[in-house]
């Protein structure tokens, strides 16, 4: 048995010993959340586009979500290796500046087609959606949140202290209703079947018929339409408006390759990684590619308002917000 | 307490009575196994509380411990509970059944009947949730006669889900007490004309006296860091475990203080609770023996059997079905696996060899010092616990904090996964291994000694070959536990280099569930296999 | 009488015939190699091991339907004769009833045959406080009460010294007088067969001999038990 255990961490060493950087080249390390760099995110077309035109080796660096991305770069502080930190959404932009860890892009003007004006001289956006709702064709679905409270209607929903969506929705009703939210959150408390760790459990369980609807984005049922040719999934347009999560990008001030840097973020905004970002993060590209978006995509709801926080008030409303969610459904 | 560990297995007893004559002869064997307890030893500690230490040290400002967590506290404490006490109370006529009934198919099913326990969590909510769902089979089957779904959600739904994970070990600790009463016991109970009912207050009630109190308390402890599950299935953030508020702390707050210190109230609720377990009687965990049943002579009547194959079929179709529902739901997409999986499928397996391996090394540097030096092993044998206990998000910050300065965490990812997933099945192997080497030791203690069997030879010639059964059984739920877990380093995971269960998430996350359901059944079916291997491994021809 | 009619004793490889009758009351010693069979002989009659083939009769009944407890058997194992958590009394009583609860008329026999073993001053101690010579004498004690015509001794004294052994050995024959019992004991000492004075049977390659009288047998063996003696 030990001779058999001695192979085996042999075997387990091997893939250790390959070599990690191709030789030469500098070397652009990239920060960003676990779905982007996995197969069947963006993370590997956006590698071979833009090592095909930088004569460097970009590297991607994945850690959990957007928040754990924060967290990380926080705990490593100054001595981090990133040179890039791609996948921050608004809600995190304002502590993410207030560690001084992030240069200025000095891209100048970008044409974004994002349905809020951008104006940021750290981060840069790479693409953005609305947080939505996501049920069956053909149900009667509620269109705004009163509604859906005084229906009996069953969603998922995820929790804000551990996931992503969770935290866009908190928002979502705070924005639309101020100092109503907790009302609006008691009036939701018995629709909600559960609150899940994160978005793929709730969507999963959505899937398999756990509710009637999901907390998810817009553009969700576009992977439907266009991977599974199904369009019996659609976001239920609110009359309140949705609330937008914009996922931007920055460089690092401390990097030695800060050019480089600021070419990535150049080519972030680019057809070539935009193109990427609709089938790959079911996300809307922050500049519309020349080719357009992919069929499924002009099929999608447009909701008439956006809202959104600015960086500096979404840190407050969060706080204001977790109380009253607590609250309302804490009985 | 000689009487009260007596009809477990005796083991408690002879290992009380050993201690003080052991380490006579071969000093330095002797020295050499305490320091390799020792280094063990410390290097759980590092673990578990040397990660919280780290990040108190990079925390900066004071902490504070609100109301909020307090309740979470209480909710953690009380479902904990409540969950061990069920799977403790509903594994008592399981393992009766199971003891005294021989039927085809009984040690494939005290296998399949472990499959829970080494579950990924989403996995088995999935599973779960397909047959006690809003639309699972229970609730469809309700619907054709007119009733409502069945309301999943809330305590009970924590409860039940909990049970669901923890039934078969609870079951498995009891069943082996069961098995542990000598053979004559129930001949002699037979001579005397014994009813059940005396036979369960002659040998039952004590050695459930002994057994249960340490079952509670394992499942306890695992129930303690349980998150996913219970807000998944509490239903909303009335289920919000310590777990949970580690998460707050540290994500939206990145409020290191709050989650150090929630960490180690953490830590002190389990190393209380582990302290209390091994003051009262701590179950034998060996892997032997559980394909035999024992003959009974009292309960040969049709009622006892009517109850017996109840229980044994009721215990079966809770923790079965769902497994079932998991394959169902994989198959159809286990031919059209994406390639990466088999890839996945490897790194999983060496990093559950990888845990495997320093699963052995640490439970055997620690069992051997605890049984050579009983004074050491009365701190050692807690500390091993509290790693089922350790957050952690905690420690895969605390890891994170600690080699980041010395070099790239990245590169560490696997070796640094299967490190922590071997710590976390070391409770386990300490349970079986220590009363194991105690007996050797009893039995055979002197004779190695008149035959200057030291060190090395001692080792191999002696411990290890005695200790086959249990040894397999530790490999075989470390290797399991290993495969089914993500590892506490999502924070600083190799993008290239993603294990099974990243894998799982990965597809969830990208929308694709179907290819995620068939990658879930694949685990499940490694995890299997995994087990029987090395279980079985450690009883092939391991002489009794 | 305890007749053995053409019963054969069958477990994987192992095989064991037996065909002869034991006398009421009388003593017989049960001798031969390891594994031969000793044991299974005694199970069998304990009904812990149905036969392959035959019947075992007692008085002329067959025993086969009988469950253990219902047999008209008392035994005594090698090992873990005694409750571990139960005192001394409570062991020895459970040979009067199960279930521990006895009558005031019950209790002074109990302590009557805690006496006669020997054991008076030592009724609230438990096993693990008590010597093995002790603890045989507690079994037997519950042998007393039990009160069965056929007593099954499995070396039952196997872990004790010469010297205790026969002293054991005289109890057990003083304690037979008053009940008449009939006695099969399993020893591999033939001074235990010898001090018992009595019958002995040869378990020896697949067959269990009938009884002859051991004083005769030892002085001259026939070859099996030359074979098993050395």
């Amino acid at each position: 048995m030990f001779h058999r255990l001695a192979i085996f961490a042999a075997l387990a060493a091997l893939p250790l010993a390959l070599p990690a950087a191709a030789q030469g080249k500098p070397v652009l390390t990239v920060y960003t959340y676990d779905s982007f760099v996995s197969e069947w995110g963006p993370g590997p077309a956006i590698e071979t586009a833009f090592e095909a035109i930088c004569a460097c080796d970009l590297q991607f660096v994945a850690a959990g979500d957007g928040a754990a991305l924060l967290a990380r770069l926080r705990l490593e502080g100054t001595r981090t290796k990133a040179d890039v930190v791609l996948g921050l959404d608004t809600n995190l932009t304002h502590a993410a500046a207030e560690t001084g860890l992030f240069g200025l892009h000095g891209l100048g003007d970008v044409d974004f087609d994002m349905p809020v004006e951008w104006e940021d001289d750290m981060f840069v956006p790479y693409d953005w959606s609305y947080f939505a709702f996501v049920g069956t064709r053909g149900a009667d679905l509620p269109t705004d949140f009163r509604a859906l409270g005084a229906s009996d209607a069953k969603i998922l929903i995820q929790d804000p202290r551990s996931s992503t969506p969770g935290l866009g929705l908190l928002l979502w009703i705070k924005a639309a209703y101020g100092d109503e939210a907790q009302a609006i959150w008691e009036g939701l408390a018995d629709n909600i079947v559960t609150v899940t760790k994160g978005w793929s459990e709730a969507y999963g369980m959505f899937l398999e018929g756990e509710a009637d609807i999901v907390l998810s984005y817009t553009t969700s049922p576009a992977y439907h339409v266009i991977a599974e040719d199904d369009d019996t999934k659609v976001a239920v347009p609110f009359s309140e408006g949705h609330y937008l999560q914009v996922e931007v990008a920055a460089s690092i001030a401390s990097s030695d390759k800060i050019e480089l840097a600021n070419d990535f973020l150049r080519f972030m905004v680019t057809d070539a990684f935009q193109s990427v970002i609709p089938t790959t993060n079911w996300m809307y590209p922050a500049v519309t590619p020349t080719g357009g978006l992919p069929e499924g995509f002009y099929s999608l709801i447009v909701p008439d308002t956006a809202l959104l926080f600015g960086a500096d008030e979404a840190d407050h409303a969060r706080d204001v917000a977790l109380e009253e969610w607590l609250t309302a459904l804490g009985r | 307490m000689a009487d009260r560990a007596g009809p477990v297995t005796g083991r408690a007893r002879v290992r009380a009575g050993v201690l003080p004559v052991v380490g006579a002869v071969g000093r330095v064997a002797v020295t050499r196994t305490g320091i390799a307890g020792v280094a063990a030893t410390l290097a759980v500690l590092a673990l578990t509380l040397g990660t919280v230490a780290a990040v108190l040290i990079r925390a900066e400002g004071g902490f504070r411990i609100g109301p909020q967590d307090w309740a979470a506290i209480r909710f953690t404490l009380w479902q904990a509970a409540l969950s061990a006490l069920l799977s403790v109370a509903l594994a008592v006529p399981v393992a009766r059944g199971l003891a005294r009934r021989r039927f085809p198919g009984r040690a494939v099913l005290v296998t399949l009947m472990g499959a829970p326990f080494i579950l990924p969590v989403i996995v088995a909510v999935l599973g779960l949730l397909a047959v006690f769902g809003r639309s699972g089979w229970v609730s469809q089957a309700l619907g054709l006669i007119g009733f409502d779904p069945i309301g999943i959600y809330g305590l009970h739904g924590v409860i039940l889900a909990h049970v669901f994970f923890n039934l078969p070990l609870a079951t498995r600790l009891i069943l082996q007490g069961w098995l542990a009463i000598p053979a004559e016991r129930f001949r002699l109970a037979a001579t005397l004309d014994a009813t059940p009912r005396d036979i369960a207050r002659l040998l039952e009630r004590p050695m459930l006296r002994a057994v249960l109190p340490g079952t509670f308390m394992v499942i306890f402890l695992i129930c303690t860091t349980s998150f996913a599950v219970a807000l998944t299935l509490g239903g909303g953030p009335r289920a919000t475990t310590v777990e949970l508020a580690i998460y707050h702390a540290f994500r939206l707050d990145f409020d290191l203080s709050r989650a150090a210190v929630l960490a180690l109230i953490q830590l002190a609720m389990s190393g209380a609770a582990a302290l209390i377990a091994l003051r009262i009687a701590v179950p034998v965990v060996t892997g032997a023996g559980l394909d035999r049943s024992v003959r009974r002579w009292d309960a040969d009547r049709l009622a006892l059997r009517v109850i017996d194959a109840l229980w044994i079929t009721l215990a079966a179709t809770f923790l079965l079905t769902p497994l079932a529902a998991i394959a169902a739901r994989g198959l159809p997409a286990l031919a059209d696996l994406p390639v990466q999986v088999w890839a996945a499928a490897w790194r999983s397996l060496w990093v559950a060899g990888l845990s495997v391996a320093v699963t052995l090394v640490l439970a055997l540097a620690m069992t051997l010092a605890i049984v050579r030096h009983p004074r050491m092993g009365r701190w050692m044998e807690p500390v091993g616990y509290l790693a089922i206990a350790a957050s952690p998000l905690v420690i895969g910050t605390g890891l994170f904090l600690i080699l980041f300065p010395l070099t790239d965490p990245v590169a560490l990812a696997l070796p640094v996964t299967a490190l922590v997933n071997a710590v976390m099945a070391l409770p386990f192997a300490l349970r079986a291994l220590v009363p194991a080497a105690a007996e050797v030791e009893s039995r055979f203690g002197r004779l190695a000694d008149s035959l200057g069997m030291t060190g090395t030879a001692r080792l191999t010639r002696l411990t290890l070959p005695r200790l086959r059964r249990p040894l397999g059984f530790s490999a075989a739920l470390a290797g399991a536990l290993s495969m089914g877990d993500l590892g506490v380093v999502t924070l600083f995971a190799d993008p290239g280099q993603a294990t099974l269960p990243l894998l799982l998430y990965r597809l969830m996350a990208a929308y694709r569930m179907d290819q995620a359901a068939g990658v879930a059944l694949l685990l499940l079916g490694l995890s299997l296999a995994v087990f029987w291997i090395f279980d079985r491994g450690g009883r092939v021809d391991a002489d009794v | 009488m305890l007749t053995f009619e053409q019963v054969v004793l069958e477990q994987g490889d192992f095989r064991l015939t037996a065909d002869f009758s034991v006398t009421r009351g009388s003593r017989t010693a049960v001798m031969g190699p390891s594994g031969a069979g000793k044991s299974t002989l005694l199970a069998a009659i304990g009904g812990f091991f149905a036969p392959a083939q035959g019947r075992i009769l007692w008085q002329g009944t067959d025993l086969e339907a009988l469950s253990p407890g219902k047999r008209p058997v008392a035994m005594i194992f090698q090992d873990n004769n005694l409750f571990p958590h139960l005192t001394a009394f409570e062991n020895a009583a459970l040979g009067l009833r199960p279930s521990g609860r006895l009558n005031t008329k019950e209790t002074a026999r109990v302590q009557d045959a805690l006496a006669q073993v020997g054991l008076a001053g030592f009724a609230t101690r438990k096993p693990a406080t008590l010597s093995g010579g002790q603890q045989s004498r507690a079994a037997l004690a519950r042998m007393l009460v039990q009160d069965r015509p056929l007593v099954l001794l499995d070396e039952p004294f196997a872990a004790l010294g010469p010297a205790l052994r026969a002293e054991m050995i005289a109890l057990v024959k003083s304690l037979l007088v008053s009940t008449r019992a009939t006695l099969l004991m399993v020893t591999h000492d033939p001074a235990d067969a010898r001090a018992l004075g009595g019958d002995l049977v040869v378990v020896a390659d697949g067959v269990a001999h009938p009884p002859s009288l051991a004083g005769a047998l030892l002085d001259a063996p026939p070859a099996a038990l030359r074979e098993y003696l050395g």
